[in-house]
């Protein structure tokens, strides 16, 4: 290490007239060499740093915005399918609860109507009925009255007939006769 | 093969059993005539063959990005995909690497220093060039000095003339005693060997690697001649010659990142005192 400076210190200052003859060290740094080498660098750095390379930053720096602008997009367009669905979903769960409420409401209705179209026809079905068997009891009166008078007619005719004689406006006649019709329906109420 | 070297090492008569010895390669490969040397402001520019390919190198350069880049487009095409091959890779893997956001400032220096570094250390293995520009070590001292005197200042502009040295110098979680070993040890490392190892890690990698090439290339070159030890040896010397030559090929990469990962650790350093 320390040769190597001895030869770059020595070489340094004059490296050109180091000697006619002798090689000069591999290590040595002439001046110029130094000077241009410098130059070289700044002229690539220069050119490069003002002209090429701002360029391409600025293309580097788009090209970015432009990648996580489509992402963000994507994002933003992927939260929005989720809300919509998100949506979709909330409707259609309160569009079913209605759905159940008002098949629990007709099922009610319809047993209520059913329930009130039994009663209906059954207390049409006991009128009917009651009406029906009132008219046959008022009819079977009126057969029975007129019967009676005309067995009773018949049976004094023909106990008439039976005596000789007219028995029809006595009083006497009249009670047995009463008598005797009241025997009988005694013996059909048996 | 390189005609050149070959003529430098003793012509082309010169081969095994011919009297002659090993024309072994030595620092005169890394020597070239000037082809004009102007002078200008009292100094003496010589423009030899490495200044030429140095500034070729620089041509180069611009002339391919500034077509990469002339219209960037969002979707990328053709040679715009390489250069931001290039531009992402010094940006994400050692601007950022080293120090996180504020890198991006600093990616134009990083990326120049990259591709002129590496596009130097490939001339080695392009015909006719076949000199690693970079293997002259006035060249590497000159790209180490422009980092020198931007991360120093930097340093002391960011955290201050005092707490720059005193950061560099008193590291925290460490004894308190070890500071008399420790301060004048990384004072000399940080400011006096730091830009000489930047600069000689480069130059003293493509130096030997070159230096290596030759060798074996003119072995090839010297060793053919009428006997089987000779015939031998100079197709094992040329097959050497040619797995170098690949081997090349990777550490003038791995050069050039280094150089500018470590100018980018400086940079870094002087940002941020370490904590």
């Amino acid at each position: 290490m320390i040769n190597v400076f001895a030869a770059v210190i020595s070489a340094v200052p004059g490296a050109e007239g180091a000697g006619a003859e002798e090689m000069p060290s591999v290590l040595a740094v002439p001046i110029d060499e130094l000077i241009i080498g410098i130059i070289a660098f700044l002229i690539v750095f220069g050119v490069l740093g003002k002209l090429a390379l701002p360029a391409i930053k600025k293309t580097l720096a788009e090209r970015t915005e432009l990648i996580e602008g489509g992402l963000a997009k994507a994002d933003e367009s992927q939260a929005e399918a989720q809300r919509i669905l998100e949506e979709y979903k909330a409707a259609l769960a309160s569009a079913r609860e209605e759905a159940a409420a008002i098949r629990t409401q007709a099922q009610a209705d319809r047993t209520a109507i059913v329930e009130e179209a039994r009663n209906e026809a059954r207390a049409a079905a006991a009128a009917v009925t009651a009406a029906a068997e009132a008219q046959i009891a008022a009819e079977r009166n009126q057969a029975t009255s007129a019967l009676t008078r005309q067995v009773g007619e018949l049976a004094v005719g023909l106990a008439g007939k039976v005596v000789g004689q007219s028995l029809e406006d006595d009083a006497r006649v009249r009670a047995t006769v009463d008598a005797f019709i009241s025997d009988l329906e005694q013996q059909a109420a048996r | 093969m390189s005609a050149d070297v070959v003529l430098a090492s003793g012509g082309l008569s010169c081969h095994l059993m011919s009297g002659c010895g090993f024309p072994a390669p030595g620092a005169e490969i890394f020597q070239f005539d000037a082809v004009w040397a102007p002078t200008i402001l009292g100094v003496t520019f010589s423009i030899s063959k490495t200044t030429i390919l140095l500034f070729l190198a620089v041509v180069l350069i611009l002339g391919f990005f500034l077509y990469a880049f002339r219209r960037p487009k969002l979707v990328p095409r053709g040679s715009q995909n390489v250069g931001e091959l290039g531009y992402l890779f010094i940006r994400d893997g050692i601007a950022r690497e080293a120090m996180g956001k504020d890198g991006d400032k600093f990616v134009p220096f990083l990326f120049s220093f990259f591709f002129l570094v590496w596009l130097l250390n490939f001339w080695s293995i392009v015909p006719f060039a076949q000199i690693p520009v970079t293997s002259i070590f006035a060249i590497p001292v000159a790209f180490a000095v422009i980092v020198y005197v931007t991360w120093v200042p930097l340093g002391i502009y960011k955290q201050g003339f005092i707490p720059f040295f005193k950061n560099m110098m008193f590291p925290p979680g460490v004894p308190k005693a070890m500071y008399v070993l420790l301060a004048p040890i990384e004072l000399i490392s940080n400011i006096l060997v730091r830009p000489f190892t930047h600069s000689v890690r480069l130059f003293a990698n493509m130096f030997a690697g070159h230096l290596l090439i030759a060798s074996f290339s003119v072995a090839a070159f010297y060793l053919i001649s009428a006997s089987v030890v000779g015939i031998l040896g100079s197709v094992a010397s040329f097959a050497v010659a040619v797995a170098l030559t690949g081997f090349e090929v990777l550490i003038q990469a791995l050069q050039a990142y280094i150089f500018t990962l470590l100018a980018a650790v400086y940079i870094s350093g002087a940002l941020h005192a370490e904590h």
